[in-house]
């Protein structure tokens, strides 16, 4: 079955990288077929920021996102231009300690960036905070699959920190519950 | 071996004008080649579009006669994909300083292993004298025909403030000078420029007063300068015509050079 | 033994180059072809090849031309405006017959356009875009791993017609990222040296001049002036232009049949999409939520030479509709060759075809 997931955020909080990860989850070890496209602005930092997966166990034909089924929101910004829309029966994981608005969708609230600073010392893993939470919540890709797809995308020297936030993300997400 | 090994015998007669100044800089060239037991097979000639840019088709090794300005950029593929190769490119006033400035500065940049001849008659000669980016200020040519107004380009300025390893200047006139400087340009390890001025009878000379070929050679006797001469005269605080230009070695360095053989 | 990655298309570009023995790549950085170069710029130092970040695509286009001649399989990649200032030295390149790979990551034009918004506006430009009359052999990836492959293919037949081979991709295709499945080896076949005594631009019978390697003691005169089968200028000869010029269009053109790489779906077909890039991902949608209806899809990864003769292995055709990021320049090449109506699918702006758009015009043109 097709699914669509899309992650926006601002410009340098890894929006792209995260699609990266999970889209590589899916090929290379849960031998699925996997689509990852980007929006390219003219701006490198800041902006709202949106990259997308599609996930599928047959091959892919057309690439683009249109109605996506999944949400990974990171930024208000981000949530405004591409999260606002999400229909009900959509599934949104968002930074609650970022985004201010609800979507209308089922949502689970992760202070991920909070968490990735205060918990583990770099908000800079926020990124794979939220993606531990979303591949908990819908079972996308496997936990063993993220884990890997991370091990391969991550600096070297940062990988027991990736995987400490991925784990947090688990466990947020474990937690969380689903709104409304 | 003697320079005249080097002609493809079956090109000649060449097309160059009779009293041009252009087979006087081949031949310096190919005799500061003679020189440097280099092998046919091992050298190649590059050029870009003018009437100095024909000089490759005349010689006997491997050559490539190229579009208008860009000599330097194939050559750096030539000289990067095969150090081995002895590169040496033909170029003019309006192919390399005109078109091919760009190509040009990076080429002196890089410092890269190739040895370069302008020879500049400044003027577009093969395409019927039209004014170059080294046409002097009030000389006539098809395109300034009340007197060039801009100022022109010193090309050797140019290289050594871009980059190039060797640098310089001499003419038609200066064949010993001239062969000797190539040589020179030859031997050394990166980006060699030589600028070899030269008259061109048929579109420079005849428009600008020279009504003999010995008249524009004479003249470029005359007011080439060297340069340890020219640094002279300023310190005696004489004031230097504006119509004389510097000739000699105007630069010899060892900046890091790219593409050097093996 | 292959080998699975999840890799963008520029990557699979970059590799599929590598994997051809592509071992010098001058360039000049322009979106969205830039990351064929990051690539090229980490890869080919640490196999002993030549990255070369040139002044302009002019001296990128130049630099890939000399290295071919010291015997290198030789790459550039660009986009719109860089494809452009390109055009006079890929003319040389067709004239002095110089095997080289050009790859065009399309995007939106004219002028600076849509950098990062794909197209498919230089189809046109990509065969006639330098002066005089010459052929060439384009080819359009449609996934990652068709950029793979198209890339590797690319060089052989740039090799074996000694012309200059352009990989049309689109910003859709060298920007996303998916599965591939990379070969072990990818194989080669080698330029044809001349053979000593035989003149450096005298044909075979398939019309095409054994290569002169620089350095090899030929002592060949390379020059983009007509000139004869040795090789030396003759300018003013109409006859010899003539034969020239028209070897180098034969060449191509007769070979058409042995270059041309197509897939046919449903050849029973009436309605029939003519497609190649991207657009072609949103007609395998169509063909594939729709598996019962009578759709055909012409999908062509050779460009041009044009592939006419597959054209008429739908035999039931009684429409050709043809989806392009463009106003329809490939539709107007199929009109010249089929009795049937020929339906142009522009898109322009960077989007791609939707599925929907594709049934509206099944619907439109039943």
């Amino acid at each position: 079955m097709r699914h669509e997931i899309r992650f926006s955020g601002f410009g340098g909080q890894g929006i792209i990288l995260s699609a990266v990860i999970l889209g590589r989850a899916a090929v290379m070890y849960d031998n699925k077929h996997a689509v990852q496209t980007q929006v390219y602005g003219p701006e490198a930092r800041g902006g709202a920021s949106m990259s997308a997966v599609i996930i599928d166990e047959e091959p892919i034909f057309f690439p683009k996102v249109t109605m996506p089924d999944i949400y990974v929101i990171m930024s208000q910004e981000g949530f405004e231009k591409y999260g606002a829309g999400a229909p009900e029966d959509a599934v949104m994981v968002l930074d609650s300690s970022l985004v201010h608005s609800r979507p209308k969708c089922t949502c689970y609230e992760i202070p991920a960036t909070r968490e990735a600073k205060q918990v583990l010392g770099r908000d800079i893993v926020a990124n794979i905070v939220m993606l531990g939470a979303l591949v908990r919540v819908t079972g996308i890709v496997s936990e063993a699959a993220l884990e890997k797809a991370i091990l391969d995308s991550v600096p070297k020297g940062t990988e027991a920190l990736n995987i400490k936030a991925m784990k947090k993300g688990i466990e947020l997400a474990a937690t969380a519950g689903s709104k409304p | 071996m003697t320079f005249e090994d080097w002609f493809r015998t079956d090109r000649l007669p060449h097309i160059y004008c009779a009293g041009c100044g252009n087979g006087t800089i081949i031949n310096c060239t190919l005799a500061a080649i003679d020189q440097m037991s280099w092998k046919k097979e091992e050298t190649v000639f590059i050029s870009g579009i003018g009437c100095s840019s024909r000089a490759p088709g005349y010689i006997v090794t491997d050559s490539l006669h190229t579009t208008h300005g860009r000599a330097l950029a194939f050559a750096t593929g030539v000289k990067m994909a095969n150090p081995a190769l002895n590169v040496v490119i033909f170029t003019g006033d309006g192919d390399l300083a005109a078109i091919g400035g760009n190509h040009f500065i990076h080429a002196c940049r890089r410092n890269i292993d190739l040895t370069v001849v302008c020879m500049n008659n400044q003027i577009y000669g093969m395409t019927g004298g039209q004014g170059s980016p080294t046409t002097p200020k009030g000389c006539l040519s098809t395109t300034t025909p009340y007197g060039c107004s801009e100022p022109p380009f010193d090309l050797c300025e140019l290289a050594i403030a871009a980059g190039a390893n060797y640098v310089a200047r001499w003419t038609s006139y200066h064949v010993k000078e001239l062969e000797k400087a190539v040589r020179a340009g030859l031997e050394t390890p990166g980006f060699s420029f030589i600028e070899a001025m030269t008259q061109c009878p048929t579109n420079f000379g005849r428009r600008n007063k020279f009504k003999q070929v010995a008249d524009q050679v004479d003249y470029l006797k005359t007011h080439g300068v060297l340069r340890a001469k020219r640094e002279r005269m300023i310190e005696q605080g004489e004031k230097i015509p504006e119509d004389l230009f510097v000739i000699g070695e105007l630069m010899r360095r060892n900046r890091p050079a790219m593409g050097v053989k093996p | 033994m292959t080998k699975l990655e999840f890799w963008q298309g520029n990557t699979a570009c970059a590799e599929g180059a590598l994997a051809a023995g592509c071992r010098f790549f001058g360039c000049y950085p322009i979106t969205p072809s830039t990351e064929v170069a990051e690539h090229m710029a980490v890869k080919l130092p640490k196999k002993n090849g030549i990255f070369i970040q040139m002044e302009d695509e002019i001296a990128s286009m130049a630099a890939i031309i000399g290295a071919s001649w010291t015997g290198m399989r030789a790459m550039t990649a660009t986009s719109g405006p860089g494809f452009s200032l390109m055009m006079e030295n890929i003319g040389f390149a067709a004239m002095t017959e110089t095997p080289c790979v050009i790859v065009n990551i399309q995007r939106g034009g004219p002028s600076t356009g849509q950098p990062t918004m794909a197209a498919q506006g230089d189809m046109m430009q990509c065969r006639f875009g330098s002066h005089g009359d010459y052929s060439v052999i384009a080819l359009c990836p449609a996934s990652v791993q068709e950029m793979y492959e198209l890339t590797a293919r690319a060089f052989d037949l740039a090799d074996q017609y000694r012309v200059p081979v352009f990989l049309m991709a689109d910003e859709i295709i060298g920007h996303m990222r998916e599965r591939i499945t990379i070969p072990d080896k990818v194989a080669q076949t080698p330029r044809r040296e001349l053979e000593k005594g035989v003149l450096p631009f005298q044909p075979d019978a398939q019309l095409i001049p054994g290569f002169a390697t620089f350095g090899k003691g030929y002592g060949v005169h390379v020059t983009g002036l007509t000139h004869d089968e040795q090789g030396y200028p003759c300018t003013t000869n109409p006859k010899v232009h003539a034969a020239l010029v028209q070897r180098l269009v034969d060449k191509i053109e007769n070979a058409r049949t042995a270059i041309a790489d197509y897939d046919v779906v449903n050849p029973d077909a009436e309605q029939v999409f003519v497609a190649y890039g991207a657009p072609v991902r949103t007609v395998r949608q169509v063909l594939h939520d729709n598996p019962r209806a009578n759709i055909g899809l012409l999908q062509l990864r050779t460009v041009w030479p044009f592939p006419e003769h597959a054209l008429t292995i739908f035999k039931h055709a009684k429409v050709f509709l043809v989806p392009e990021l463009n106003l329809g320049q490939i539709a107007r090449e199929i009109d010249r060759h089929v009795k049937v109506p020929v339906v142009s699918l522009p898109k322009l702006g960077g989007d791609l075809h939707t599925p929907s758009d594709l049934v509206a015009a099944l619907e439109a043109h039943k």
